[in-house]
């Protein structure tokens, strides 16, 4: 007995997955690398908080209990400044990472979990379920998303308080038809494709061709959508921070209720309350679709460019880049 | 010929009749979140505020006492009518706030419009046509990253810059007060207000006070465009036409103008389209961060006052016109485009 055969065709799936990003070459290759480290960077961030950060988030005396200066200019003690509420900067930036963090991989999580199953159902069995539910994904999806999360944020507000799972609910409704909508019409084209159709002529039952075959194909484009779409998911959450519907102050740093904080400061000359916030936002999002553009560039085939290695008879034939 | 303009208006007519499910499907979701919420209306916007007695004479007089049913076909039926109710707080009809607000926000959202199509479309031009360059990629760059920058960063430091730092533009309101004061009412539109009565010294102001609301919507929009209009060049470029076009030995300037792309253009009008919901997404941030009076900044003072009847009312208005410009884009792509139309 060498290798079971789930292993090997795990072990097989996850080599075919890999094998284009160690192919890829020249921009998509610099683009990819760019977003994982600047993610990285983020998470790690995140996830060190408590330790790397000077202070705690809403801590706005010292040890000796002398309260911090108000709006400070930043210095040795306050290398980012403290803001309006005398707290320091730094810290609520280093801290709003863990908080962003936390809603985007929640919301994505439920809105995978609920456009995901509802794309593969309505693409593959059609009928008047799937125009049913094409029509209320496609009225949530042409609203303009930031209302309805408000609206969605306001109304959980009152009932869940405004912390974490208020603000990745609110969001995860602004991004589920997105996954039904890419997934239905994923399915609905490998619905026909011959594999499939051989798997039903052989006696596959539907549940069977679903996850094994259609699911397998389809799960492919989710990545590169789940990336792209946890940058929005960071917009949208600091945008409904900056409008005050998102996570309340006490409860965690965020920057986009720092940088609503921040924008009366302006017109005093005070920059340092809305410049760190908001690179930061700015930085995490780039580094998200910066990820989701290059596994895009990398994945999707269309796009590809893949480098042949030339079959050198001669030490003079160069290498030759042929679009596929 | 004939045979066309049929099919064209079989599709106009088969679109419009789409167009009545989606708006009850949109109406019934916005009455029903707005009425999820705890207590009805009257009392969130007014409790504490008035007696009992008072607050029970009001929900009778706006019939938040019937059945939810009875309200849904109501509220449905007002709609149809025009009515989008009364503002429970300042007693204005929404239908009012609409046109007067709504002014504000379409003369942001239009400047901030042309900006981002200059500019998305120069420089997605440029980066198309100069593939994997390092211009290509400084453009690329500028496009990811003015799409991760919220309005309210740009704003901020647009404020910081040439509001506090610089002085040259004004970072608040349409107007300064004393032009808001002056300006007679026509259109609500401030800079044809100002046009109508001939007074140069007003249309300045309004216009000063556009430009960096405007063009930081306008930049954060641009980002989308250059992508879209990039993607299009290179895709016109691989057609066989331009093979066909070079190969006619037509001049590479020729090739690449009048044949790439003004094919390329093309479906940037619709896609242009789409992006509705993210401008009046980003004009609500713009225009909070600007003291904008537009939609967008009274739907968020309502809120805050939890008026639920403004809210609704508001959300309402932007769900039909969600719909009507989803309509005309269709229309439009129909019409240049004929294989739609199947």
């Amino acid at each position: 007995m060498s290798v079971q055969p789930t292993e090997r065709r795990l072990f097989g799936a996850w080599n075919r997955t890999l094998e284009p990003i160690r192919d890829a070459r020249g921009v998509p290759r610099w683009i990819l690398w760019a977003g994982v480290v600047l993610t990285l960077f983020f998470i790690i961030m995140a996830l060190t908080a408590p330790w790397i950060s000077p202070y705690h988030f809403d801590q706005y005396k010292d040890a000796a209990g002398h309260r911090f200066p108000k709006q400070g200019h930043p210095s040795s003690e306050h290398l980012f400044g403290t803001n309006v509420q005398s707290t320091d900067v730094l810290s609520r930036v280093i801290f709003g990472a863990q908080t962003e963090l936390k809603v985007v991989v929640l919301a994505v999580v439920v809105a995978l979990a609920i456009g995901l199953p509802l794309g593969l159902v309505s693409g593959y069995f059609g009928g008047r379920l799937d125009r049913a539910l094409v029509l209320v994904m496609d009225a949530l999806f042409a609203f303009p998303y930031l209302l309805l999360a408000i609206v969605i944020a306001f109304l959980l507000a009152d009932k869940f308080g405004q912390g974490v799972a208020t603000a990745a609910i609110a969001i995860a409704a602004v991004y589920t038809p997105q996954y039904f909508r890419v997934v239905r019409n994923h399915v609905i084209s490998v619905r026909e494709e011959p594999y499939v159709e051989a798997a039903r002529a052989l006696g596959a039952r539907p549940r069977t061709v679903i996850t094994r075959y259609v699911f397998q194909n389809v799960i492919q484009s989710v990545p590169v959508i789940a990336t792209l779409n946890a940058a929005d998911a960071i917009l949208t959450l600091a945008a409904l921070g900056f409008l005050g519907y998102g996570i309340q102050p006490t409860e965690a740093a965020e920057w986009g209720y720092d940088s609503s904080r921040a924008i009366s400061d302006a017109g005093a000359g005070i920059w340092w309350t809305g410049l760190y916030p908001g690179l930061a936002i700015v930085l995490l999002v780039t580094a998200l679709t910066l990820l989701g553009e290059g596994l895009n560039d990398v994945l999707n085939p269309v796009l590809r460019r893949r480098r042949i290695e030339p079959v050198t008879l001669q030490a003079s034939v160069g290498e030759a880049e042929v679009e596929m | 010929m004939a045979r066309q303009t049929t099919s064209l208006r079989t599709y106009a007519l088969t679109r419009l009749v789409l167009v009545i499910p989606m708006v009850l499907i949109l109406l019934t979701l916005v009455f029903f979140l707005m009425r999820v919420a705890p207590g009805d209306p009257v009392s969130a916007a007014l409790g504490g505020r008035l007696s009992p007695q008072a607050l029970a004479e009001r929900r009778h007089a706006a019939g938040y006492d019937k059945p939810i049913l009875v309200q849904y076909v109501n509220y449905l039926g007002d709609v149809a009518r025009g009515d989008f109710g009364h503002t429970i707080t300042d007693n204005r009809p929404v239908t009012e706030v609409i046109v007067e607000n709504g002014a504000a926000t379409f003369e942001l959202t239009t400047a901030a419009m042309m900006v981002a199509v200059v500019v998305g479309i120069v420089l997605g031009l440029i980066a198309g046509r100069l593939r994997d360059t390092p211009v290509d990629v400084g453009i690329r760059l500028f496009g990811i990253v003015i799409y991760a920058v919220p309005p309210f960063f740009l704003g901020f430091l647009a404020q910081l810059f040439f509001g506090q730092k610089l002085g040259w533009l004004p970072t608040s309101g349409r107007a300064s007060p004393e032009t808001q004061f002056l300006l007679s009412i026509h259109t609500h539109f401030f800079l044809i207000d100002s046009l109508i009565d001939g007074d140069w010294a007003a249309f300045k102001d309004c216009f000063l006070h556009l430009i960096l609301p405007a063009t930081t919507l306008g930049l954060i929009i641009s980002g989308v465009l250059i992508r879209l209009v990039r993607v299009n060049v290179l895709q016109t470029l691989k057609g066989d036409y331009i093979e066909a076009a070079r190969a006619r030995g037509l001049g590479e300037r020729s090739v690449v103008v009048r044949h790439a792309f003004k094919n390329a253009l093309v479906p940037v009008v619709t896609v242009l389209g789409l992006q509705v919901a993210l401008l009046l997404s980003g004009a609500v941030l713009t225009e909070t961060t600007f003291n904008w009076p537009g939609i967008g900044f009274e739907l968020v003072r309502y809120l805050n006052n939890r008026d639920y009847i403004a809210v609704q009312g508001i959300i309402t208005f932007f769900a039909l016109v969600v719909v009507v410009v989803s309509v005309l884009i269709d229309f439009v792509n129909a019409w240049i485009d004929p294989r739609v139309r199947y």
